[in-house]
């Protein structure tokens, strides 16, 4: 006979309902269709690093942006630097990847959205979780989220890095397809990056007296307004780097050759 | 115009009980709570639920219909379909005390835990100055009509009951934020937001922001901006640097 612990106990005193839940919903699509999005992102980034063609006049692919080794092409650099030199063999994109990476990993939206479908904690409102443990983000390793602030920073410049690519692309090639599919991405990229909980505490959110600091009030109510939209943001512009780098390719690869491309 | 609606109700007292099946009038313009009252009043004299303004400002009848913790007087009866069956249930998360009334003492312990507004030791009540752009943020969180369904959603005790004794919940979690951004409260929470209330625990996953019936978004403004301040405290070293060397 198994002892009957205190715990135990207090539950039972709860209405003893056998189901997991008893939505009659479509709780479950929610989670399946950020499991799918997310996933997709996940093997096409995979591909994309690994994929060589990331450079054709005056386009770079996001995914590939800064490119920071000799083994670069020379339009590919920034502002024709290549500091890492020639010892880094692997996918330039690897360098970089980290930042964008990183800042996504961390961003409170999509902790909400991986938790739930990911792992499955918990996959819906009011709907049980499969874990008999849950300790949430008070001990390693998931007491690294508590880095994103450094994620945005790096996020930040990232941002100025792909908006400085599109803006070069305007200038060498301002009717070309490819030109506007980097500018509403870097826009995307730039509004995501701002949207973020993190940069709405450091302008101000930090702060108990916004009366006393107007310029950074006027900041976090620009980014609160911003902040609504996080997580729409989060998805546009995950769908803007993937189909912005892949576009690129596909020009640089010659799949796609007509004229205003 | 009337229908007979289809109800499962929860049944029972402590934890033991069932879903009974009963087929009750409903009427147009009706709430959940209306079909309950009608219920009680014509088969089962002896249900018990837990009501008050039926106005969805007491916070009373909060109950968990067709899975979803909601409001009884808040929940029209024209979101469902006439052939659907609705089934009323009490809250998942606390003990049950009879039928759909709950006992709620774990929240009322967990506010007693929460040191009250602190103003500073040289500020006399009727002197405080404040700006309206200063408070406008603690007032988002008094809108909270202690329904406690957002602490019966979380999943950190909702399918953790070994949690409670560590895990405020996002209803006194966001009590705290709400002393920690007023600006005569110089009490020092962010240490005990994460070491004694739990704030750790929650993993963002909005669920008492879905569920909240004032629509105040528990999440990104409370815990959220909360758990950035924990971050500046204990997990920040250029903010603890700077700290530091501005401190006047």
């Amino acid at each position: 006979m198994t002892q009957q612990t205190a715990e135990s106990a207090a539950r039972k005193q709860r209405a003893q309902l056998k189901v997991r839940t008893l939505r009659t919903d479509r709780w479950w699509l929610a989670p399946a269709l950020t499991f799918a999005g997310l996933t997709f992102f996940l093997i096409y980034g995979f591909w994309a690093i690994f994929d060589k063609s990331y450079f054709v006049e005056p386009y770079i692919a996001p995914f590939s942006s800064p490119c920071l080794t000799t083994a670069c092409p020379e339009g590919a650099r920034l502002f024709g630097w290549a500091p890492i030199g020639d010892w880094f063999t692997l996918p330039p994109g690897l360098i970089i990847l980290g930042l964008p990476a990183g800042f996504r990993f961390t961003c409170y939206y999509y902790r909400k959205s991986y938790y739930r479908s990911f792992w499955l904690s918990p996959p819906a409102c009011a709907v049980g979780e499969p874990h008999k443990k849950y300790t949430g983000e008070t001990r390693l390793p998931l007491v690294i989220q508590n880095v994103h602030r450094y994620f945005f920073y790096g996020a930040i410049l990232i941002g100025a890095i792909l908006s400085y690519d599109a803006v070069l692309a305007l200038i060498h090639k301002p009717a070309g397809l490819g030109t506007w599919i980097l500018l509403v991405n870097a826009a995307l990229i730039v509004l995501y990056t701002l949207s973020c909980h993190s940069c709405r505490h450091i302008t101000a959110g930090r702060l108990n007296h916004f009366s006393k600091h107007p310029l950074r009030y006027r900041a976090w109510t620009f980014v609160s307004k911003l902040n609504a939209k996080h997580m729409q943001l989060a998805w546009a512009s995950l769908f803007s780097v993937m189909i912005a780098d892949f576009y690129v390719r596909m020009v640089a690869k010659g799949v796609i050759t007509f004229p205003f491309a | 115009m009337s229908y007979k609606g289809k109800f499962r109700v929860w049944r029972g007292e402590g934890g033991e009980g069932r879903l009974e099946d009963f087929t009750v009038e409903v009427n147009e313009g009706e709430v959940v709570l209306d079909v309950i009252h009608r219920l009680q009043a014509t088969q089962a004299p002896d249900l018990a639920v837990r009501w008050n303004c039926k106005a969805g400002k007491c916070g009373s009848c909060s109950m968990e219909i067709n899975g979803k913790p909601r409001l009884g007087c808040m929940t029209r009866m024209s979101t469902f379909t006439e052939e659907e069956t609705i089934t009323v249930t009490p809250m998942r998360t606390f003990p049950v005390i009879k039928d759909l009334v709950t006992d709620v003492s774990y929240n009322y312990q967990k506010a007693r835990e929460i040191p009250s507004f602190t103003p500073p030791a040289d500020v006399k009540p009727g002197e405080y100055r404040m700006q309206q752009i200063d408070v406008e943020r603690s007032q988002e969180f008094r809108k909270c009509i202690e329904c406690f369904m957002c602490n019966n959603v979380c999943h950190v005790i909702r399918d953790h009951e070994e949690n409670k004794t560590h895990f405020a919940g996002p209803r006194f979690l966001m009590r705290i934020a709400e002393l920690d951004m007023h600006p005569y409260d110089v009490a020092d929470r962010k240490d005990s937001a994460q070491e004694d209330h739990g704030l750790g625990y929650c993993n963002i996953t909005k669920c008492c922001t879905e569920v909240c019936p004032e629509h105040i978004k528990i999440t990104d403004n409370a815990l959220i901006p909360m758990k950035e301040r924990v971050v500046d405290r204990k997990y920040d070293p250029l903010v603890w640097l700077g700290n530091k060397i501005f401190r006047r």
